[in-house]
């Protein structure tokens, strides 16, 4: 382990600091300074992420590790560096301006208890651009885009946070004495921490509102908030928590092997054919669909299945296309079908206009308790009813109508389908039974 | 083995067989499976897998991740990738190696979710401030999902620039017979990381073409890294010597690595008068619809794009070369026709075959409005 002192971790040769002469960036950043002198962390171990504005221009003059991103989403990139090294110091840096359009990652960021340490330079507008209001304007001040006073309530970051789940709150001005070492406490405190730091824009918010040191503490007043750490909690840290939990614990598992279907059964299929399966939502029309298709991967068969149903998936419609053939596949849609089954209103409803373009050599299953259908196709009626147990459960008509085709029109052998079904156990036994049972459709 | 599976599930386990070991996304359809699979079995290989609060926060995290040496992957659809747009910049800015798969879906706007579309392909490329080259790649099969992601890791370690992989709901969400991996699965190489124990200067650069080896956050040298324009130390810089030759080296890293990059299918035949051109889920009608014309007796060459951006101009010029009409089929209005037709000489008539109501440009379609029915 490599042993050091450090004295600074200010970057010498890049000061002095950019800021106008009043600008509370300066004391921050000094006191920054101090608290990493006090604790001496190893720089390398040190990531100061800033945001835009001002700010921004911060980490340039430390000798940590840098990085410098987009206008609020500084705690996204922490985010993402605290996930992937979770022994690092991950720091922000981040205006008043950054919270506002950067809220939503703060807000998630404090719930999550990610570990990284936000320190607001809290100066009530956007220094940068000229004046404008912040999040945290006070009321009735003027801004550059509030000229005749402020009338939005000004949000409470300290509040926000603790609320929203953070480990540690605090809220200091720019002129303490001790901030060096409550910006020390931050760091070492564990998960997610937040310093709201009020300080002076001596550019703007200074001279448009006669704003000074004194005003920062009677603002406080007014607005009945206080100084000091206000909460410290100890929920467990997220990239930490993550590794306990979900990924990184001891022993690595092995990923969910793959299905794979080894041909070992003859087919009697000629040309390509496409089959589309109407049903209704909660029929498992889809795992009809690919165990029909995996049947013929295992009969030799190159096979494509399309679906489609709404997005509210529970109503309504479900579709599944089919393509079987003895050749890969290129089309993938289905502009005629060969044979249809029809089994649901819903899916009779969806599928009228692909009935209306069948042609005498093309093939309509349709359950015999549907309304009927003019059709040029040859039609073989499947009745349910009459079939006990399973003749009540809808969600294996699909399954079992496929069986009986198989069985009446060949395609592939039957056990090529069974092998198919028993590729998932935990189901086979009852679609095993539907198959069985579907000889009565016959 | 043959397997029955889809294009985002080949996405999925792409990205695991290449390494990737950090994914950040937010759910969208039709991308969402993607998200689904690795949040189950990414973290059992040690990777980390976040769902971002947004679409915003889930770059953020690939961003941070993969300058902490992950190798990183994320995947959206449409409107995902307008949200995306201000780290898309970023990630071409700071040279960050990751890849972004779009799940193409109708637009415009959030359009219709659940029906495909190819209607990114003018926006991935361009649809970022600045407007400095990235990599698009297409595929058309299940299988090609699969390659094509493993690909996509290693042009992004190649070239430190955000690689997406254009699918759309069709090939993404299509089952299909296919052997994962392929035999032709290619390689994918390691990250190019700046040796231990020298100084490090994160940008240096000895020509504009040169890709600057990487060190990550956490490893053995300090590490400066920014969205703004920068010297070779990654400061801040208003030096405009400087911004000249970061940002000319931006393009000059890709576009003087066309052909490394370049991955077409050209099918030619001798005398052939079209030329049927289309990538993705249309490229596939374009072959059946080919393979058609050829059994009726017509003579016609076919060529797949695979690597959209940067345009595989050579290779395009190539396959136009002596043909009368120029076919391109697509899912939008002539996106990339236009980028066709470019190409083609004043003598050459380019057609568009286009469609933009949910369902697929079909063999039919290509072969009558191609003038090959």
């Amino acid at each position: 382990m490599t042993t050091f002192k450090m004295d600074t971790y200010l970057n010498e040769e890049k000061m002095p600091y950019p800021f106008c002469p009043g600008c509370g960036h300066h004391t921050i950043l000094d006191s920054l300074n101090e608290a990493l002198v006090k604790l001496q962390l190893d720089p390398q171990e040190v990531v100061i992420v800033t945001d835009i504005g001002c700010t921004g221009l911060s980490d340039k003059y430390f000798v940590t590790n840098a990085f410098h991103g987009l206008h609020g989403r500084s705690v996204t990139y922490a985010t993402g560096i605290k996930m992937a090294r979770p022994e690092l110091t991950v720091i922000v840096l981040i205006g008043d301006g950054g919270c506002g359009i950067g809220g939503h990652h703060l807000l998630n960021a404090a719930r999550r208890n990610i570990g990284v340490n936000v320190f607001v330079f809290n100066n009530f507008n956007y220094g940068m651009t000229g004046g404008e209001h912040s999040i945290t304007s006070p009321l009735d001040s003027v801004t550059t885009t509030t000229r005749y006073g402020h009338i939005e309530r000004p949000l409470d970051l300290c509040a926000t946070a603790d609320i929203s789940g953070a480990n540690f709150v605090a809220r200091a001005s720019s002129f303490d004495k001790d901030l060096p070492d409550i910006v020390a406490k931050v760091i070492q405190h564990e998960g997610f921490s937040l310093l709201d730091i009020w300080e002076l824009c001596t550019a703007y918010y200074v001279p448009n509102n006669r704003f000074g040191r004194k005003d920062i503490e009677a603002t406080l007043e007014s607005l009945n908030l206080e100084k000091g750490v206000l909460k410290a909690d100890d929920r467990p840290e997220f990239s930490h928590l993550y590794r306990e939990r979900v990924a990184g614990g001891e022993g690595e598992k092995k990923v969910t092997p793959p299905t794979k279907l080894k041909p070992r059964y003859e087919n009697s299929l000629g040309r390509q054919k496409s089959f589309l399966i109407a049903g209704a939502a909660g029929t498992k029309i889809g795992s009809a669909g690919t165990l029909f298709s995996q049947g013929g991967i295992l009969a030799g068969l190159h096979a494509t299945q399309r679906n489609d149903y709404p997005v509210t998936i529970k109503t309504r419609h479900s579709i599944a296309e089919v393509i079987l053939s003895r050749e890969e596949i290129y089309f993938t849609g289905v502009e005629k079908p060969d044979v249809m089954f029809v089994l649901f209103p819903e899916g009779l409803n969806k599928s009228r206009d692909r009935i209306a373009r069948l042609t005498e050599d093309d093939l309509l299953v349709i359950n015999a308790n549907l309304p009927k259908v003019e059709t040029k196709a040859k039609t073989w009626a499947l009745d349910f009813k009459p079939i006990r147990r399973w003749g009540r459960k809808k969600e294996y008509w699909a399954l079992m109508a496929i069986a009986a085709y198989l069985r009446e029109y060949g395609t592939y052998p039957l056990d090529a389908l069974i092998e198919a079904i028993n590729l998932k156990p935990q189901y086979a036994k009852d679609n095993l039974a539907a198959v069985e049972a579907s000889v009565e459709l016959g | 083995m043959p397997e029955f599976i889809d294009g985002n599930e080949a996405i999925a386990r792409g990205a695991i067989d290449a390494g990737c070991d950090f994914f950040a996304g937010y759910p969208i359809t039709p991308a969402t499976s993607i998200l689904l699979h690795l949040a189950r079995e990414l973290p059992k290989t040690g990777g980390i897998v976040l769902q971002g609060e947004d679409e915003i926060a889930s770059m953020g995290f690939c961003i941070g991740a993969a300058m902490s040496g992950k190798r990183v992957m994320t995947a959206t659809s449409g409107p995902g990738i307008s949200l995306y747009s201000e780290n898309i910049g970023f990630a071409i800015m700071g040279e960050v190696p990751m890849v972004i798969v779009d799940v193409q879906r109708m637009g415009p706007s959030t359009g219709a979710a659940t029906t495909g579309a190819q209607g990114d392909i003018q926006f991935l490329r361009w649809g970022t401030s600045g407007g400095y080259p990235v990599i698009v790649l297409a595929p058309t099969t299940v299988e090609e999902c699969y390659t094509l992601t493993l690909r996509a890791f290693d042009l992004s370690e190649r070239f430190r620039v955000p690689v997406f992989l254009a699918t759309d709901k069709e090939t993404s969400l299509t089952k299909t017979m296919a052997n994962i991996p392929p035999q032709d699965a290619p390689q994918v190489r390691e990250r190019a990381t700046a040796p231990a124990g020298e100084d490090f200067v994160p940008y240096r650069l000895e020509n504009l073409s040169q890709v600057p080896a990487m060190s990550p956050f956490g490893g053995p040298h300090t590490l400066r890294f920014t969205t703004s324009s920068h010297d070779e130390e990654a400061y801040l810089t208003k030096d405009e010597q400087a911004i000249d030759r970061l940002n000319r080296h931006l393009a000059a890293k890709i576009e003087e690595h066309v052909e490394e990059i370049s991955h077409v299918k050209a099918d030619l035949q001798k005398g052939a008068e079209t030329l049927l051109v289309s990538y993705g889920i249309t490229a596939r009608a374009m072959v059946e619809a080919g393979n058609r014309a050829r059994k009726a007796g017509k003579r016609v060459s076919m060529l797949t794009v695979y690597s959209l951006w940067p345009i595989p101009g050579k290779a395009i010029r190539q396959a136009m070369d002596g043909v009368k009409r120029v076919v391109v089929a697509e899912l939008n209005l002539g996106q990339y026709r236009r980028e066709i037709q470019s190409l083609a000489s004043d003598r050459q008539e380019v057609i568009g075959v286009h469609r933009v109501d949910g369902k697929l440009i079909s063999p039919s379609q290509i072969l009558k409005e191609g003038g090959l029915a």
